[in-house]
Protein backbone atom coordinates (compact mmCIF):
# COMPACT_ATOMS: atom_id res chain seq x y z
CA UNK A 1 0.00 0.00 0.00
CA UNK A 2 1.80 3.24 -1.18
CA UNK A 3 -0.49 5.66 0.35
CA UNK A 4 0.00 4.65 3.94
CA UNK A 5 -0.04 8.16 5.32
CA UNK A 6 -3.42 8.85 3.66
CA UNK A 7 -5.41 6.48 5.87
CA UNK A 8 -7.30 7.48 8.66
CA UNK A 9 -6.23 6.29 12.31
CA UNK A 10 -9.42 3.86 12.20
CA UNK A 11 -8.18 2.55 8.73
CA UNK A 12 -4.79 2.15 10.20
CA UNK A 13 -5.77 0.14 13.25
CA UNK A 14 -8.45 -1.95 11.40
CA UNK A 15 -5.57 -2.65 8.74
CA UNK A 16 -3.01 -3.45 11.40
CA UNK A 17 -6.10 -6.08 13.27
CA UNK A 18 -6.38 -7.54 9.96
CA UNK A 19 -2.92 -8.02 9.19
CA UNK A 20 -3.16 -6.44 5.90
CA UNK A 21 -0.34 -4.16 7.63
CA UNK A 22 2.23 -4.72 9.84
CA UNK A 23 3.07 -1.70 12.20
CA UNK A 24 6.94 -1.40 10.95
CA UNK A 25 5.08 -0.52 7.31
CA UNK A 26 3.21 1.92 8.81
CA UNK A 27 5.61 3.47 10.93
CA UNK A 28 8.30 3.47 8.29
CA UNK A 29 5.88 5.37 5.73
CA UNK A 30 5.01 7.83 8.73
CA UNK A 31 8.49 8.53 9.63
CA UNK A 32 9.43 9.17 6.07
CA UNK A 33 6.99 11.49 5.20
CA UNK A 34 8.21 13.44 8.33
CA UNK A 35 11.73 12.89 7.34
CA UNK A 36 10.71 14.66 3.93
CA UNK A 37 8.65 17.21 5.79
CA UNK A 38 11.63 19.31 7.50
CA UNK A 39 9.91 22.66 6.57
CA UNK A 40 7.20 22.79 8.49
CA UNK A 41 9.12 22.98 11.25
CA UNK A 42 6.46 20.82 12.91
CA UNK A 43 9.18 18.49 15.00
CA UNK A 44 11.09 19.58 17.89
CA UNK A 45 12.59 16.13 18.64
CA UNK A 46 12.84 13.42 16.20
CA UNK A 47 12.88 9.89 17.49
CA UNK A 48 12.74 7.82 14.14
CA UNK A 49 15.17 5.19 15.25
CA UNK A 50 13.23 3.99 18.20
CA UNK A 51 10.36 4.57 16.89
CA UNK A 52 11.32 1.55 14.06
CA UNK A 53 12.55 -0.61 16.79
CA UNK A 54 9.49 -0.50 18.33
CA UNK A 55 7.55 -1.01 15.81
CA UNK A 56 9.70 -4.29 14.75
CA UNK A 57 8.78 -5.30 18.20
CA UNK A 58 5.75 -4.72 18.35
CA UNK A 59 5.60 -6.97 14.95
CA UNK A 60 7.63 -9.76 16.57
CA UNK A 61 4.58 -10.29 18.86
CA UNK A 62 1.51 -8.23 18.30
CA UNK A 63 -1.06 -7.67 20.39
CA UNK A 64 -3.79 -6.96 18.61
CA UNK A 65 -6.65 -6.50 21.02
CA UNK A 66 -5.30 -3.02 21.86
CA UNK A 67 -7.14 0.18 20.72
CA UNK A 68 -4.22 1.82 19.51
CA UNK A 69 -1.92 -1.76 18.06
CA UNK A 70 1.66 -0.25 16.60
CA UNK A 71 0.34 3.23 15.79
CA UNK A 72 2.65 5.36 15.02
CA UNK A 73 2.54 8.61 17.01
CA UNK A 74 4.37 12.06 17.62
CA UNK A 75 2.99 14.36 20.64
CA UNK A 76 2.96 17.74 21.32
CA UNK A 77 6.06 18.64 23.38
CA UNK A 78 4.40 19.87 26.30
CA UNK A 79 4.24 16.21 27.96
CA UNK A 80 6.79 14.98 29.64
CA UNK A 81 8.08 11.65 27.93
CA UNK A 82 10.71 9.25 29.91
CA UNK A 83 14.38 9.36 28.23
CA UNK A 84 13.06 11.79 25.88
CA UNK A 85 13.70 15.26 25.59
CA UNK A 86 10.78 17.58 26.52
CA UNK A 87 11.08 21.28 26.14
CA UNK A 88 7.79 23.03 26.04
CA UNK A 89 8.97 24.96 23.23
CA UNK A 90 11.20 26.52 25.73
CA UNK A 91 14.91 27.38 25.68
CA UNK A 92 14.59 27.20 29.89
CA UNK A 93 14.31 23.32 28.94
CA UNK A 94 15.67 22.82 26.20
CA UNK A 95 18.41 20.19 27.93
CA UNK A 96 15.20 18.48 30.25
CA UNK A 97 15.08 15.08 29.74
CA UNK A 98 12.15 13.80 32.33
CA UNK A 99 12.61 10.71 34.20
CA UNK A 100 8.61 9.66 34.47
CA UNK A 101 6.10 10.04 31.76
CA UNK A 102 2.73 11.78 31.85
CA UNK A 103 -0.16 9.67 32.06
CA UNK A 104 -1.82 10.80 29.03
CA UNK A 105 1.23 9.70 27.02
CA UNK A 106 1.66 6.35 29.31
CA UNK A 107 -1.97 5.66 28.47
CA UNK A 108 -1.62 5.78 24.52
CA UNK A 109 1.09 3.53 25.09
CA UNK A 110 -0.33 1.50 27.27
CA UNK A 111 -2.54 0.91 23.99
CA UNK A 112 -0.16 -0.21 22.01
CA UNK A 113 1.19 3.17 20.17
CA UNK A 114 4.49 4.07 19.61
CA UNK A 115 6.33 7.70 20.18
CA UNK A 116 8.03 9.17 16.63
CA UNK A 117 9.07 12.43 18.50
CA UNK A 118 7.96 15.50 20.17
CA UNK A 119 5.90 18.37 17.78
CA UNK A 120 6.46 21.79 18.08
CA UNK A 121 4.50 24.38 20.16
CA UNK A 122 4.32 27.99 21.40
CA UNK A 123 6.69 28.41 24.66
CA UNK A 124 4.87 27.12 27.70
CA UNK A 125 2.01 26.87 25.13
CA UNK A 126 1.34 30.69 25.74
CA UNK A 127 0.46 31.78 21.96
CA UNK A 128 -2.03 31.10 19.33
CA UNK A 129 0.57 31.13 16.44
CA UNK A 130 3.66 28.84 17.47
CA UNK A 131 5.59 32.04 17.13
CA UNK A 132 6.54 32.47 20.45
CA UNK A 133 8.37 28.53 20.15
CA UNK A 134 12.34 28.90 21.51
CA UNK A 135 12.61 26.15 18.05
CA UNK A 136 11.02 28.59 15.39
CA UNK A 137 7.69 28.63 14.03
CA UNK A 138 6.21 26.33 12.04
CA UNK A 139 4.17 26.17 8.81
CA UNK A 140 0.27 25.44 8.19
CA UNK A 141 0.64 22.43 5.43
CA UNK A 142 -2.11 25.04 3.82
CA UNK A 143 0.14 27.73 2.92
CA UNK A 144 3.35 28.36 3.33
CA UNK A 145 2.70 31.81 5.05
CA UNK A 146 0.45 30.99 7.02
CA UNK A 147 0.43 30.15 11.10
CA UNK A 148 -0.78 26.71 12.18
CA UNK A 149 -2.47 28.24 14.57
CA UNK A 150 -1.08 27.61 18.40
CA UNK A 151 -0.11 26.51 20.73
CA UNK A 152 -0.05 23.39 19.57
CA UNK A 153 0.56 24.62 16.07
CA UNK A 154 3.26 21.59 15.33
CA UNK A 155 0.48 18.96 16.52
CA UNK A 156 -2.27 20.48 13.72
CA UNK A 157 0.38 21.18 11.29
CA UNK A 158 1.81 17.14 11.68
CA UNK A 159 -1.96 15.93 11.74
CA UNK A 160 -3.25 18.23 8.54
CA UNK A 161 0.16 17.06 6.97
CA UNK A 162 -0.44 13.42 7.89
CA UNK A 163 3.08 13.37 9.32
CA UNK A 164 1.34 11.58 12.19
CA UNK A 165 -2.17 9.85 12.09
CA UNK A 166 -3.28 11.56 15.14
CA UNK A 167 -2.06 13.70 17.99
CA UNK A 168 -2.74 14.90 21.49
CA UNK A 169 -2.46 18.26 22.11
CA UNK A 170 -2.99 20.72 25.20
CA UNK A 171 -5.76 23.57 25.32
CA UNK A 172 -5.96 26.20 27.80
CA UNK A 173 -7.62 29.06 25.85
CA UNK A 174 -8.10 27.58 22.90
CA UNK A 175 -4.76 25.88 21.68
CA UNK A 176 -6.37 22.10 20.74
CA UNK A 177 -9.55 24.21 18.67
CA UNK A 178 -8.02 27.47 17.42
CA UNK A 179 -4.96 25.38 15.59
CA UNK A 180 -7.52 22.69 14.25
CA UNK A 181 -9.42 25.46 12.61
CA UNK A 182 -6.38 26.54 11.38
CA UNK A 183 -5.89 23.51 9.50
CA UNK A 184 -8.73 21.63 8.26
CA UNK A 185 -8.72 19.13 11.40
CA UNK A 186 -10.86 18.26 14.29
CA UNK A 187 -9.86 19.13 17.82
CA UNK A 188 -11.33 18.51 20.93
CA UNK A 189 -10.91 19.94 24.36
CA UNK A 190 -12.65 17.72 27.13
CA UNK A 191 -14.12 18.68 30.70
CA UNK A 192 -11.95 19.97 33.03
CA UNK A 193 -10.89 16.70 35.22
CA UNK A 194 -11.20 14.54 32.44
CA UNK A 195 -7.70 13.97 31.35
CA UNK A 196 -4.95 13.66 33.99
CA UNK A 197 -2.68 17.01 34.08
CA UNK A 198 -0.28 14.86 35.57
CA UNK A 199 3.54 14.95 33.44
CA UNK A 200 2.24 17.87 31.88
CA UNK A 201 4.43 20.94 31.46
CA UNK A 202 1.58 23.27 34.00
CA UNK A 203 0.79 26.64 32.32
CA UNK A 204 -2.56 27.48 33.82
CA UNK A 205 -3.36 24.81 36.17
CA UNK A 206 -7.52 25.43 36.93
CA UNK A 207 -7.69 26.03 32.94
CA UNK A 208 -4.88 23.10 31.15
CA UNK A 209 -6.65 19.97 29.73
CA UNK A 210 -5.04 17.65 27.10
CA UNK A 211 -6.83 16.29 24.06
CA UNK A 212 -7.08 14.76 20.62
CA UNK A 213 -6.10 15.83 17.42
CA UNK A 214 -7.20 14.34 14.32
CA UNK A 215 -8.33 13.81 10.98
CA UNK A 216 -11.93 13.00 11.69
CA UNK A 217 -14.34 12.88 14.41
CA UNK A 218 -14.37 8.81 14.81
CA UNK A 219 -10.55 9.32 15.43
CA UNK A 220 -10.96 11.80 17.64
CA UNK A 221 -13.42 10.12 19.88
CA UNK A 222 -11.33 6.84 19.77
CA UNK A 223 -8.27 8.54 21.21
CA UNK A 224 -10.79 10.36 23.32
CA UNK A 225 -11.45 7.44 25.17
CA UNK A 226 -7.77 6.37 25.28
CA UNK A 227 -6.35 9.33 27.45
CA UNK A 228 -9.19 9.82 29.52
CA UNK A 229 -8.84 7.93 32.57
CA UNK A 230 -9.16 8.85 36.72
CA UNK A 231 -5.81 9.38 38.30
CA UNK A 232 -4.74 9.71 41.83
CA UNK A 233 -1.45 11.70 40.74
CA UNK A 234 -3.72 14.52 39.46
CA UNK A 235 -5.60 16.02 42.59
CA UNK A 236 -8.21 17.74 40.29
CA UNK A 237 -8.81 14.68 37.87
CA UNK A 238 -12.55 13.32 38.37
CA UNK A 239 -14.04 9.65 38.70
CA UNK A 240 -16.46 9.83 37.09
CA UNK A 241 -17.87 7.18 34.26
CA UNK A 242 -16.26 7.63 31.02
CA UNK A 243 -18.14 5.92 27.81
CA UNK A 244 -16.41 3.99 25.05
CA UNK A 245 -16.86 7.23 22.92
CA UNK A 246 -15.97 5.26 19.39
CA UNK A 247 -18.21 2.17 20.19
CA UNK A 248 -21.09 4.48 21.82
CA UNK A 249 -20.54 7.17 18.73
CA UNK A 250 -23.96 7.85 16.82
CA UNK A 251 -24.98 10.23 14.35
CA UNK A 252 -28.43 9.94 15.70
CA UNK A 253 -28.75 13.43 17.21
CA UNK A 254 -32.48 13.62 15.82
CA UNK A 255 -33.92 16.08 19.13
CA UNK A 256 -31.33 17.21 20.25
CA UNK A 257 -31.11 20.74 21.54
CA UNK A 258 -28.67 22.89 20.12
CA UNK A 259 -28.14 26.89 21.50
CA UNK A 260 -26.99 29.68 19.41
CA UNK A 261 -25.70 32.33 21.57
CA UNK A 262 -26.57 36.20 20.13
CA UNK A 263 -23.10 37.41 21.96
CA UNK A 264 -21.04 35.46 19.59
CA UNK A 265 -21.97 38.05 16.84
CA UNK A 266 -19.20 39.78 17.76
CA UNK A 267 -18.81 43.92 15.97
CA UNK A 268 -16.49 43.18 13.20
CA UNK A 269 -17.02 39.61 12.74
CA UNK A 270 -16.23 38.99 8.76
CA UNK A 271 -19.19 37.90 6.72
CA UNK A 272 -17.63 34.50 6.13
CA UNK A 273 -17.62 33.62 9.37
CA UNK A 274 -21.39 34.81 10.18
CA UNK A 275 -21.94 32.67 6.72
CA UNK A 276 -20.14 29.88 7.86
CA UNK A 277 -22.37 29.70 10.89
CA UNK A 278 -25.43 30.39 9.80
CA UNK A 279 -24.62 26.99 7.23
CA UNK A 280 -23.44 25.17 10.20
CA UNK A 281 -27.13 25.78 11.83
CA UNK A 282 -28.89 24.12 8.80
CA UNK A 283 -26.61 21.15 8.80
CA UNK A 284 -27.58 20.82 12.38
CA UNK A 285 -31.25 21.33 11.71
CA UNK A 286 -30.62 18.69 8.31
CA UNK A 287 -29.46 16.31 10.85
CA UNK A 288 -33.03 16.72 12.95
CA UNK A 289 -31.63 18.96 15.77
CA UNK A 290 -33.66 21.89 17.56
CA UNK A 291 -32.00 25.19 17.09
CA UNK A 292 -32.67 27.59 19.94
CA UNK A 293 -31.91 31.55 20.13
CA UNK A 294 -29.95 31.75 23.88
CA UNK A 295 -27.80 34.25 25.41
CA UNK A 296 -24.80 34.25 27.40
CA UNK A 297 -24.65 37.69 28.70
CA UNK A 298 -20.92 37.65 29.81
CA UNK A 299 -19.32 36.21 27.10
CA UNK A 300 -17.55 39.75 26.12
CA UNK A 301 -16.14 39.70 29.34
CA UNK A 302 -13.98 36.14 29.05
CA UNK A 303 -11.20 37.69 27.52
CA UNK A 304 -10.39 40.11 30.18
CA UNK A 305 -10.77 37.67 32.44
CA UNK A 306 -8.56 34.91 31.05
CA UNK A 307 -6.32 37.55 30.55
CA UNK A 308 -5.65 37.73 34.54
CA UNK A 309 -6.46 33.72 35.36
CA UNK A 310 -4.09 32.66 33.48
CA UNK A 311 -1.13 34.84 33.24
CA UNK A 312 -1.40 34.61 37.49
CA UNK A 313 -1.67 30.88 37.53
CA UNK A 314 1.53 30.69 35.10
CA UNK A 315 3.61 33.15 37.13
CA UNK A 316 2.73 31.15 40.22
CA UNK A 317 3.86 27.79 37.97
CA UNK A 318 6.54 29.20 36.28
CA UNK A 319 8.43 30.57 39.78
CA UNK A 320 9.75 26.75 39.53
CA UNK A 321 12.23 27.90 36.84
CA UNK A 322 15.35 29.02 38.43
CA UNK A 323 18.10 27.53 37.17
CA UNK A 324 18.86 25.18 40.00
CA UNK A 325 16.84 22.21 39.87
CA UNK A 326 16.64 21.05 36.20
CA UNK A 327 17.18 23.23 32.81
CA UNK A 328 18.57 26.14 31.61
CA UNK A 329 21.20 28.14 34.08
CA UNK A 330 23.36 31.52 33.21
CA UNK A 331 26.21 32.39 35.51
CA UNK A 332 25.87 35.06 37.92
CA UNK A 333 27.61 37.13 40.34
CA UNK A 334 25.00 35.80 43.14
CA UNK A 335 22.18 33.64 43.62
CA UNK A 336 19.75 36.28 43.00
CA UNK A 337 21.69 37.63 40.12
CA UNK A 338 21.65 33.66 38.76
CA UNK A 339 17.73 33.69 39.42
CA UNK A 340 17.10 36.88 37.36
CA UNK A 341 19.66 36.09 34.62
CA UNK A 342 18.52 32.92 34.14
CA UNK A 343 14.97 33.95 33.42
CA UNK A 344 15.77 36.60 31.37
CA UNK A 345 17.27 34.80 29.25
CA UNK A 346 15.74 31.89 29.55
CA UNK A 347 12.17 32.67 28.94
CA UNK A 348 11.48 34.10 25.55
CA UNK A 349 9.06 38.02 25.27
CA UNK A 350 5.81 36.43 25.54
CA UNK A 351 6.54 34.15 28.43
CA UNK A 352 7.90 37.22 30.10
CA UNK A 353 4.96 39.45 29.38
CA UNK A 354 2.46 37.14 31.31
CA UNK A 355 4.80 36.52 34.16
CA UNK A 356 4.77 40.08 34.60
CA UNK A 357 0.79 40.42 34.13
CA UNK A 358 0.64 37.66 36.47
CA UNK A 359 3.09 39.17 39.29
CA UNK A 360 1.65 42.29 38.80
CA UNK A 361 -2.24 41.36 39.23
CA UNK A 362 -1.03 38.76 42.43
CA UNK A 363 1.13 41.84 44.07
CA UNK A 364 -0.27 43.50 47.40
CA UNK A 365 -2.35 46.12 46.57
CA UNK A 366 -3.73 44.48 43.59
CA UNK A 367 -4.89 41.47 44.13
CA UNK A 368 -8.53 42.59 44.76
CA UNK A 369 -8.72 44.65 41.90
CA UNK A 370 -7.68 42.34 39.76
CA UNK A 371 -7.16 38.26 40.56
CA UNK A 372 -10.38 38.45 43.03
CA UNK A 373 -12.55 40.51 40.78
CA UNK A 374 -11.81 38.23 37.88
CA UNK A 375 -12.70 35.39 39.79
CA UNK A 376 -15.76 36.89 40.47
CA UNK A 377 -16.32 37.09 36.99
CA UNK A 378 -15.29 33.88 35.93
CA UNK A 379 -18.32 32.80 38.61
CA UNK A 380 -20.69 34.66 36.46
CA UNK A 381 -19.66 32.97 32.87
CA UNK A 382 -19.93 29.67 34.10
CA UNK A 383 -23.42 30.73 35.78
CA UNK A 384 -24.28 32.02 32.16
CA UNK A 385 -23.43 28.07 30.85
CA UNK A 386 -25.69 26.65 33.69
CA UNK A 387 -28.63 28.94 32.61
CA UNK A 388 -28.50 27.84 29.22
CA UNK A 389 -28.01 23.88 29.54
CA UNK A 390 -31.52 23.67 31.48
CA UNK A 391 -32.89 24.18 27.79
CA UNK A 392 -30.38 23.00 25.78
CA UNK A 393 -27.93 19.82 25.62
CA UNK A 394 -24.97 21.60 23.40
CA UNK A 395 -24.03 25.24 21.62
CA UNK A 396 -22.89 25.87 18.37
CA UNK A 397 -20.63 28.97 17.46
CA UNK A 398 -17.81 29.64 14.82
CA UNK A 399 -14.40 28.40 16.71
CA UNK A 400 -12.29 31.62 15.65
CA UNK A 401 -13.35 35.23 14.64
CA UNK A 402 -10.85 34.39 11.00
CA UNK A 403 -8.80 31.98 9.09
CA UNK A 404 -5.69 31.31 9.37
CA UNK A 405 -3.15 34.66 9.10
CA UNK A 406 -0.08 35.29 8.27
CA UNK A 407 3.47 34.61 9.88
CA UNK A 408 3.98 37.63 11.78
CA UNK A 409 0.67 39.13 11.14
CA UNK A 410 -0.09 40.29 15.46
CA UNK A 411 3.17 39.50 16.57
CA UNK A 412 3.87 43.06 17.73
CA UNK A 413 0.37 43.71 19.14
CA UNK A 414 -0.27 41.15 22.20
CA UNK A 415 -3.93 42.21 22.56
CA UNK A 416 -4.75 42.06 18.84
CA UNK A 417 -2.69 38.07 19.13
CA UNK A 418 -5.25 37.29 22.35
CA UNK A 419 -8.66 38.00 20.33
CA UNK A 420 -8.29 34.83 18.53
CA UNK A 421 -9.30 33.51 21.13
CA UNK A 422 -12.31 34.83 21.76
CA UNK A 423 -15.13 32.02 21.24
CA UNK A 424 -12.85 29.30 23.11
CA UNK A 425 -11.86 30.96 26.18
CA UNK A 426 -15.11 31.24 28.05
CA UNK A 427 -15.31 26.68 27.71
CA UNK A 428 -11.93 26.82 29.77
CA UNK A 429 -13.24 29.59 32.11
CA UNK A 430 -16.24 27.15 32.71
CA UNK A 431 -14.41 23.93 32.35
CA UNK A 432 -16.58 22.62 29.57
CA UNK A 433 -15.98 19.94 26.84
CA UNK A 434 -15.80 21.62 23.21
CA UNK A 435 -14.77 20.08 19.72
CA UNK A 436 -13.90 22.11 16.54
CA UNK A 437 -14.81 20.64 13.22
CA UNK A 438 -13.82 21.75 10.17
CA UNK A 439 -16.52 23.25 8.30
CA UNK A 440 -15.79 25.34 5.00
CA UNK A 441 -13.51 27.81 3.16
CA UNK A 442 -12.93 31.41 3.16
CA UNK A 443 -12.70 32.53 0.03
CA UNK A 444 -8.68 32.14 0.10
CA UNK A 445 -9.53 28.75 0.23
CA UNK A 446 -8.64 28.91 3.85
CA UNK A 447 -10.10 25.98 6.26
CA UNK A 448 -12.31 27.82 8.57
CA UNK A 449 -14.36 25.69 11.87
CA UNK A 450 -17.13 25.12 13.89
CA UNK A 451 -17.01 24.65 17.65
CA UNK A 452 -19.72 22.24 19.59
CA UNK A 453 -19.56 23.12 22.80
CA UNK A 454 -21.25 20.53 25.83
CA UNK A 455 -22.07 19.91 29.06
CA UNK A 456 -19.49 18.89 32.02
CA UNK A 457 -18.79 15.19 31.44
CA UNK A 458 -20.95 15.13 28.09
CA UNK A 459 -18.15 14.66 25.49
CA UNK A 460 -20.12 11.61 23.80
CA UNK A 461 -23.30 14.16 23.17
CA UNK A 462 -20.65 16.62 21.08
CA UNK A 463 -19.02 14.23 19.35
CA UNK A 464 -22.12 12.36 18.52
CA UNK A 465 -23.25 15.63 17.02
CA UNK A 466 -19.59 16.35 15.57
CA UNK A 467 -19.98 13.19 13.59
CA UNK A 468 -23.70 14.36 12.19
CA UNK A 469 -22.72 17.33 11.24
CA UNK A 470 -19.25 16.08 9.74
CA UNK A 471 -21.20 13.75 7.34
CA UNK A 472 -23.63 16.97 5.91
CA UNK A 473 -20.49 19.19 5.91
CA UNK A 474 -18.37 16.76 3.90
CA UNK A 475 -15.14 18.64 4.02
CA UNK A 476 -11.97 18.45 1.90
CA UNK A 477 -8.80 19.92 2.74
CA UNK A 478 -7.29 21.43 0.03
CA UNK A 479 -3.35 20.40 0.70
CA UNK A 480 -1.44 19.71 -1.96
CA UNK A 481 2.13 18.47 -0.38
CA UNK A 482 4.36 21.72 -1.42
CA UNK A 483 6.97 21.12 1.06
CA UNK A 484 7.95 17.48 0.37
CA UNK A 485 11.64 17.67 -1.24
CA UNK B 1 -4.13 53.25 34.97
CA UNK B 2 -0.92 53.90 33.95
CA UNK B 3 2.17 51.57 34.56
CA UNK B 4 5.12 53.29 34.74
CA UNK B 5 8.99 52.39 34.65
CA UNK B 6 9.32 52.19 38.38
CA UNK B 7 6.17 49.95 38.32
CA UNK B 8 7.88 47.35 35.88
CA UNK B 9 10.92 47.78 37.81
CA UNK B 10 9.30 46.36 40.67
CA UNK B 11 7.30 43.64 39.15
CA UNK B 12 10.79 42.30 37.41
CA UNK B 13 12.11 42.06 40.76
CA UNK B 14 9.32 40.42 42.54
CA UNK B 15 9.50 38.25 39.21
CA UNK B 16 12.76 37.38 39.96
CA UNK B 17 13.70 38.81 35.60
CA UNK B 18 15.91 41.23 34.63
CA UNK B 19 15.06 43.78 32.53
CA UNK B 20 17.13 46.46 31.11
CA UNK B 21 15.81 50.35 30.38
CA UNK B 22 15.09 48.95 26.53
CA UNK B 23 13.41 45.73 27.71
CA UNK B 24 11.47 47.66 30.47
CA UNK B 25 9.85 50.21 27.74
CA UNK B 26 8.53 48.12 25.41
CA UNK B 27 7.30 46.15 28.75
CA UNK B 28 5.23 49.14 29.64
CA UNK B 29 3.85 49.60 26.59
CA UNK B 30 3.00 46.46 26.05
CA UNK B 31 1.35 46.14 29.85
CA UNK B 32 -0.46 49.44 29.40
CA UNK B 33 -2.34 47.97 26.10
CA UNK B 34 -3.10 44.83 27.94
CA UNK B 35 -4.58 45.88 30.64
CA UNK B 36 -6.83 49.11 29.25
CA UNK B 37 -8.13 45.86 27.67
CA UNK B 38 -8.60 44.37 30.98
CA UNK B 39 -10.02 47.03 32.64
CA UNK B 40 -13.35 46.16 30.80
CA UNK B 41 -13.93 43.95 34.13
CA UNK B 42 -14.53 47.28 36.01
CA UNK B 43 -18.13 47.71 34.26
CA UNK B 44 -19.81 44.80 36.49
CA UNK B 45 -21.11 45.06 39.65
CA UNK B 46 -19.65 41.76 40.94
CA UNK B 47 -20.18 42.99 45.32
CA UNK B 48 -22.11 39.86 46.03
CA UNK B 49 -20.73 37.15 43.63
CA UNK B 50 -19.04 33.90 45.22
CA UNK B 51 -15.39 34.37 43.23
CA UNK B 52 -15.13 30.61 41.37
CA UNK B 53 -11.81 28.93 42.54
CA UNK B 54 -12.35 25.62 40.69
CA UNK B 55 -14.75 24.24 37.97
CA UNK B 56 -14.29 21.06 39.06
CA UNK B 57 -17.19 20.59 42.01
CA UNK B 58 -15.75 17.74 43.71
CA UNK B 59 -14.06 17.72 47.09
CA UNK B 60 -10.61 16.20 47.38
CA UNK B 61 -10.04 12.23 47.73
CA UNK B 62 -8.29 11.07 50.99
CA UNK B 63 -5.50 8.84 50.54
CA UNK B 64 -3.29 6.90 53.05
CA UNK B 65 -0.17 8.88 54.26
CA UNK B 66 2.42 5.72 52.73
CA UNK B 67 5.48 6.54 50.69
CA UNK B 68 4.57 4.79 47.44
CA UNK B 69 7.98 5.66 45.33
CA UNK B 70 11.23 4.58 46.57
CA UNK B 71 14.05 6.52 46.77
CA UNK B 72 14.43 8.97 43.87
CA UNK B 73 17.51 10.79 44.58
CA UNK B 74 19.22 9.88 41.56
CA UNK B 75 16.10 10.86 39.17
CA UNK B 76 15.97 14.20 41.21
CA UNK B 77 19.19 15.43 40.74
CA UNK B 78 19.79 13.84 37.25
CA UNK B 79 18.72 17.27 35.36
CA UNK B 80 20.38 19.40 37.54
CA UNK B 81 22.48 22.31 35.64
CA UNK B 82 25.51 21.64 38.47
CA UNK B 83 25.52 19.06 41.02
CA UNK B 84 27.65 17.64 43.68
CA UNK B 85 27.09 14.00 44.74
CA UNK B 86 23.16 14.66 46.65
CA UNK B 87 23.10 18.27 45.98
CA UNK B 88 22.41 20.93 44.13
CA UNK B 89 24.87 23.65 43.60
CA UNK B 90 24.36 27.26 43.76
CA UNK B 91 26.66 30.65 44.09
CA UNK B 92 27.72 30.79 47.20
CA UNK B 93 24.81 32.79 49.32
CA UNK B 94 27.27 33.29 52.53
CA UNK B 95 29.62 34.92 53.54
Amino acid sequence: MSDITKQSLSELVENIKSKKLSSSEVTKAFVERSEKSKELNAYITEDYTNALSKAKKFDEKPNLDLKLPGIPMAVKDLFCTRDLRTTAGSKILNNFVPTYESTVTQNIWNEGAILMGKLNCDEFAMGSSNETSFFGNVQNPIDKNLVPGGSSGGSSSAVAAQLTPITIGTDTGGSIRQPASFTGTVGLKPTYGSCSRYGIVAFASSLDQAGPMAQNVKDCALLQEVISTYDEKDSTSIDFKRNEYSKELTKDIKGKKIGIPKEYRVDGMPKEIEDLWKKGIEYAKDCGAQIIDISLPHTNYALPTYYIVAPAEASSNLARYDGVKYGFRAEGENLIDMYEKTRSEGFGAEVQRRIMIGTYVLSSGYYDAYYLKAQKVRKLIKNDFDDVYKKVDAILTPSTPSSAFKIGEKTNDPVSMYLNDIFTVPVNLAGLPGISIPAGHDAKGYPLGLQIIGKAFDEQNILNIAYAMEEKINFKNNITDWWIK
Amino acid sequence: MSIDLKTIKHISKLSRISVDEKKAEKLAGDLNSIFDFIEKLNELKTDNVEPLTSVAETTLKLRSDEVKSKNLRDQVIKNSPNENEDYFVVPKVIE
